[in-house]
């Protein structure tokens, strides 16, 4: 009767009992359901709470319309040009050893920890009436705070080390090698970042994309500091929220958070497919037998 | 510069220049504009702005709420990556995409859906209110919006550290006749720590600057529920650009303290996990 019993192979002690499992998933999901779920079901069930018909109309009015444009445009300056500044940032301190390459990186990732406030302000400290620049800008006619380009310019600072801080860790696992192989066989600089660099890093970059996109979409408070908030013309959409609901137009105000709760959901599906697709690629890579390295190097000779 | 660390690739003062360039463009210059604006305050000017009573206030509140909603969040983030790495359940890959949606949902949805829900006539709120209990407008309602916001630093730090530990460890220490209570305590946790440690400092870092999630559940009321971010955005729109930057230059300086922290605390993480 010594016998053990089948199931018990299954390393029962490297896990808890099955009780013990039980509660804490429990737990878990309780507490996700309560602090996510939840307030992401609440926004689309107050935007809808008097019907499509009020939820279209919230939708279709001129002001939300501006707000929806002016929010696109700025992520469509401020996501390019922080990619630019992401794979140039990366290729120097993946690439190269230098001295400050630790300083420079701590440097990038200050707009992180910065408040979203501190960083609208420092705008308006330099380009504001009383700001550095103030009088000159005043003198010829430029407007940048409490305008479109400060709304640009916060939004860039908010995003600036997304996409950097996705392809860094990236670059340097990745090492120099292939860019070097590159190279050897008399490929150009842009060359060999198209053809060799790129396709290696596309699903980190993509990453950081929809991770900038979302941030530079979404900002609030730094935006809040500099745009002046005049309707139609300085509201973003989280902006255009906040007047809403702040005039009491509850559905209103849900219905275009509506659309940025959609924007949210799309980010994660994207990020998750992403993910899906890298792993999957990875995995492809490690279980190839080890013959390309001998191909690559007869194609060298020939 | 010796022969083995010759730049073979090219593009390196092309790529430094641009990047020291527009980081000064973007991040120095305006950052200093903060420290020469607040330079220009006389001691006594500088020392009054920043520890005005309802400034005073508003320090307590964003620390404290700050502090208890990280410690909320490491525990529930430590619960949450455990779940997700080390047992299957139906949804798993869902919950696990849903952890990020505090990074990717805009700050102001969150809070205006987390007000809707807390208020006294909201989902929850209605229910609590008869019992006492107040979430909204009261700083409760910063602690709850804290959490929410800071809830994926926590699982998305300790995550990938449980996933890389090895079960032989474990499986030694049962073997050693240890409970599984005491393998968590005395081998589990002491591996995760520096990573649940470091996002305890993100959570917190992020949740002392949050603004747009707390000023709509915040109820905002002076010396009570107002935080600091928000005693700069008065401060400004009264015109009072002095104060706000001295109160801005706090926060600044406790900003870099944090990310001087940070990543002191993510260098001892790589090197434990190095060793």
């Amino acid at each position: 009767m010594s016998t053990p019993t089948p199931p018990r192979v299954r390393l029962p002690h490297t896990t808890e009992a099955a009780w013990v499992r039980r509660t804490l998933i429990g737990v878990a999901l309780v507490f996700m359901c309560l602090f996510l779920l939840l307030p992401l079901a609440a926004v689309f069930t107050e935007a809808l709470r008097k019907g499509w018909d009020v939820y279209w109309e919230a939708l279709k009015e001129p002001d939300a319309w501006s707000a929806i444009r002016l929010t696109f445009l700025t992520a469509a300056v401020a996501v390019p040009l922080n990619l630019v500044f992401g794979v140039a940032a990366a290729w120097c301190i993946a690439k190269y050893e230098f001295k400050g390459k630790s300083f420079l990186t701590t440097l990038i990732d200050l707009p992180f920890s910065v408040s979203p406030v501190v960083a609208g302000l420092i705008y308006v400290l330099v380009f504001g009436a009383q700001g550095w620049l103030g009088p000159w800008l005043a003198e010829h006619d430029i407007k940048i705070v409490f305008a479109v380009p400060g709304i640009i310019l916060a939004t860039i600072f908010v995003t600036f080390p997304f996409i950097a801080r996705e392809l860094i860790p990236l670059m340097q696992a990745q090492g120099n090698d292939e860019e070097q192989a590159a190279q050897v066989l008399g490929a150009s600089g842009w060359q060999t970042f198209w053809y060799v660099t790129l396709p290696n890093i596309k699903w980190g970059l993509i990453y950081g994309v929809i991770l900038c996109n979302a941030r530079a979409m979404g900002e609030f408070g730094a935006v809040s500091v500099v745009s002046g908030h005049i309707r139609g013309q300085t509201n973003t959409m989280p902006l255009h929220v906040e007047i809403l609901y702040n005039e009491y137009q509850s559905v209103a105000a849900f219905a275009v958070a509506s659309l940025l709760a959609l924007l949210a959901l799309l980010t994660l599906a994207i990020k998750s497919w992403v993910e899906w697709r890298h792993e999957r690629d990875m995995r492809a890579t490690t279980d190839l037998p080890p013959e390309p390295p001998t191909a690559m190097a007869g194609n060298a000779k020939a | 510069m010796s022969a083995a660390t010759r730049r073979v690739l090219p593009g390196f003062h092309l790529t430094l220049g641009f990047t020291v360039f527009y980081l000064c463009l973007i991040v120095l210059i305006p950052l200093s504009a903060l420290l020469f604006k607040t330079f220009t305050l006389t001691w006594p000017q500088f020392w009054d702005a920043v520890t005005a009573p309802r400034v005073l206030a508003s320090y307590r509140l964003t620390f404290g709420a700050s502090l208890i909603a990280a410690l909320v969040n490491v525990v529930f983030g430590l619960l949450v990556a455990w779940v997700l790495v080390r047992y299957t359940f139906p949804g798993k890959k869902l919950i696990d995409a849903l952890v990020d949606l505090p990074f990717a949902l805009p700050t102001a949805v969150a809070g205006i859906s987390l007000t809707a829900l807390l208020a006294g006539n909201g989902w929850v709120g209605q229910y609590l209110e008869p019992m006492g209990i107040q979430l909204a407008f009261n700083p409760n309602g910063v602690v709850i919006a804290l959490i929410f916001i800071g809830l994926p630093f926590v699982v998305r730090t300790v995550q990938p550290v449980l996933e890389d530990a090895e079960k032989e460890l474990e499986e030694a220490a049962m073997c050693l006749g240890a409970t599984r209570w005491q393998t968590f305590v005395r081998v589990i946790f002491p591996a995760i720590a520096p990573a649940l440690l470091t996002g305890f400092a993100m959570a917190f870092a992020r949740a002392i600057g949050e603004y747009g999630s707390v000023i709509f559940i915040a109820g905002n009321m002076p010396m009570i529920s107002e935080i600091t971010p928000l005693i700069i955005i008065s401060k400004l729109e009264q015109y009072d650009y002095a104060g706000a930057t001295a109160v801005a230059s706090v926060m600044l300086g406790l900003s870099f303290v944090l990310l001087l922290v940070i990543n002191a605390l993510q260098t001892w993480q790589r090197n434990r996990s190095g060793a």
